[in-house]
């Protein structure tokens, strides 16, 4: 099973190949992909001296090129799929149809992933995506449980890929349009999610107050940990209760389930945060690299440990994890 | 222009769900929409039952029904519900996801993109059209010049005839979908033992912020947009860029004032000013979803 790391810049790239990891994603430095912010990503220069480092260590380098393209901008598109191809990408990760139609009959050479944003939830929908595009690998959407990824890897005709760690998103991704809703910006369109220059922070009479475009997300007292406003992470008020009506500040993590995901024969689990620093792809790579080589060398006897588990929470969102969807008490 | 009555949303006893229907059928919408787009395990009808609906629905009256279905399949019993829905051979079938393009493509049954469906493009209309896809609903967060912009690509490419463009006008937006189902946690219950609390809430729970803000609205495992979308003004501006039809969400009974206060509108059209506490219409210019233009 592929360990997949994320990498915003060079150094985090190299970070990640250097503590583990088995390839490495990226996008480039426009609203082609996910993780469109200031001062991230990879222009024409760096994205050739990505792919050299990557492929000098026998790793893999693979191009998310996963928003949704633009009415009479589709060109922006399709040339980060050419640049992508041209310095030697291994997969391509794309979410849009017509993008993915491009990529299929320009590049029928070059590995397609089916992204995240796509929202591949079940079998019919694969073999979509198998029967048009020829895909070879499918992403799978943070909304199903263990029992759900088992069926589905049990029948499908695209090997599987699933998240292993990293900010949770709890929507059915490429199918939330509350930021937009709140901003106007959304992952699908821009590539942001509750995009930073929407935030505003407020010292008041009653707690500190993080805001999205104005709306109240959240108000702090002095013993609590303030968290960036992740409009779906916020405390809102149903019926005069107040709490966080949509999921709490928390961080998926699956390192338990290492044996259960290899055993189905999922090849690969991503970790989240291209958006993250250098340290944090270091932990992180390094602590899944552990986890990876300890159940590879014993499976019989694979037992998360608890100074992993301490890691992981400590680079996670309100200091806390939570296995997700994975886990049905979760939904 | 023609307008369609969307999907009902909410989850509403058997009884109101056919008087409701009742209602729809003698009113003034062109198209009528129904069927289960959010949650599985909502069974007041199932899928045999609302089949027989759109029967009722269809005989004697000429407005046109469609079957649509749901949004976020997990599991192979929900497929094995869309392909019956898919192979009703009766009614047009409106997709809210892949899988049932899928299913259709097989079947060679024309079928209706629905709001879930992402396309955003001219690429992607040509990818849907092959598969059998004979109308398009634009996804709810773009706007009227995103529209423009690929209606007249469409027609640059010769395929604007082969499809109808039907654009989300009146209603709580559906904004996202979760394997959580929001309303189950706002009564602290598990999804798996919900009791099917939803039904309490015909009209959704109101999610507000703590300034008492209408943020969103819970549906299950669906989230809606706090405010009522208006795009009542841009009627005469939808028409003109050859918009086909309107789809007035079946919220409440309000939906059948609505749709005959949206076909006035294109014969008589008189501004109607937004409150901005309750209605928006900001998808549509380009700006925040929430706001008013």
């Amino acid at each position: 099973m592929e360990l997949l790391c994320p990498a915003g810049n060079l150094p985090a790239l190299k970070t990640a190949i250097d503590n583990g990891a088995d390839a490495v994603y990226i996008g480039l430095k426009d609203d082609t992909n996910a993780r469109h912010f200031a001062g991230l990503n990879f222009n024409d220069g760096k994205l050739a001296k990505a792919a050299d480092y990557v492929h000098q260590r026998g790793k893999k380098l693979h191009v998310a090129i996963n928003t949704f393209a633009h009415a009479g901008g589709e060109e922006r598109w399709q040339k980060a799929v050419d640049n992508a191809v041209a310095i030697g990408t291994d997969a391509l990760i794309i979410a849009d149809l017509g993008v993915l139609d491009y990529a299929a009959t320009k590049y029928p050479d070059v590995e397609r992933h089916v992204s995240v944003q796509a929202s591949t939830t079940n079998l019919e929908a694969i073999k979509f995506f198998k029967n048009n595009f020829d895909v070879q690998r499918v992403v799978l959407p943070r909304v199903l449980s263990v029992q759900q990824v088992r069926q589905l890897a049990k029948s499908s005709p695209v090997p599987l890929e699933v998240f292993a760690f990293g900010s949770l998103c709890i929507m059915a991704e490429g199918r939330c349009y509350l930021s937009s809703y709140m901003t106007g910006e959304s992952p699908n369109t821009v590539g942001a999610c509750s995009p930073a220059k929407y935030v505003r922070w407020q010292e008041t009479d009653k707690g500190l107050e993080s805001r999205l475009n104005g709306v109240l997300i959240d108000r702090y007292q002095e013993d609590e940990n303030a968290g960036y406003p992740t409009l779906c992470k916020g405390r809102f008020e149903v019926d005069n209760n107040v709490y966080h009506a949509l999921e709490e500040p928390t961080s998926l993590n699956t390192l338990e389930l290492i044996p259960d995901l290899i055993a189905m024969g999922i090849v690969s689990v991503k970790i989240e945060g291209r958006q993250r620093s250098p340290a944090y792809v270091e932990q992180v790579a390094k602590t899944w690299r552990m986890a990876l080589d300890r159940y590879q060398q014993n499976p019989e006897n694979f037992a998360v440990e608890g100074a992993w588990m301490n890691t992981l929470a400590n680079l996670s969102e309100g200091s806390q994890t939570t296995l997700g969807a994975y886990h049905r008490k979760w939904q | 222009m023609k307008f369609s009555l969307g999907p009902s949303l909410f989850f509403w006893p058997k009884n109101e769900v056919v008087d409701f229907y009742q209602q729809a059928k003698e009113s003034s919408a062109d198209v009528i929409y129904l069927g289960e787009t959010v949650c599985s395990k909502r069974r007041e009808l199932r899928a045999k039952d609302w089949l027989g609906l759109a029967q009722d629905v269809a005989q004697d009256t000429n407005k046109q029904v469609v079957v649509s279905t749901m949004t976020l399949l997990e599991s192979p019993a929900e497929i094995q519900v869309l392909k019956r829905l898919c192979d009703n051979g009766e009614f047009l079938v409106e997709a809210n996801d892949l899988s049932a393009v899928q299913i259709m493509h097989e079947l060679k049954m024309p079928f209706v993109a629905g709001p879930a469906i992402n396309c955003y493009n001219l690429s992607t209309l040509k990818v849907l059209l092959k598969q059998g896809m004979t109308r398009w609903l634009m996804p709810v967060e773009l706007s009227g010049d995103w529209l423009k912009i690929l209606l007249e690509q469409a027609t640059e490419a010769g395929i604007r005839q082969q499809f109808e463009c039907e654009v989300f006008s009146w209603g709580y937006l559906p904004l996202a979908y979760s394997a959580r189902c929001f309303t189950a946690r706002s009564e602290d219950k598990a999804k798996d033992d919900c009791e099917y609390c939803c039904i309490k809430y015909p009209e959704g729970r109101r999610m507000n912020s703590r300034e008492g803000e209408r943020v969103f609205v819970l549906n299950g495992i669906q989230t809606l947009s706090g405010y009522q979308y208006n795009l009542i003004n841009e009627m005469p501006a939808l028409d003109a860029m050859g918009v086909d039809i309107a789809r007035i969400s079946a919220d409440s009974t309000e939906a059948f004032t609505q749709l005959d206060n949206f076909r006035e509108q294109l014969v008589n059209p008189t501004r109607k000013e937004l409150d901005g506490v309750t209605e928006c219409n900001g998808f549509w210019h380009k700006i925040a979803g929430m706001s008013v233009a």
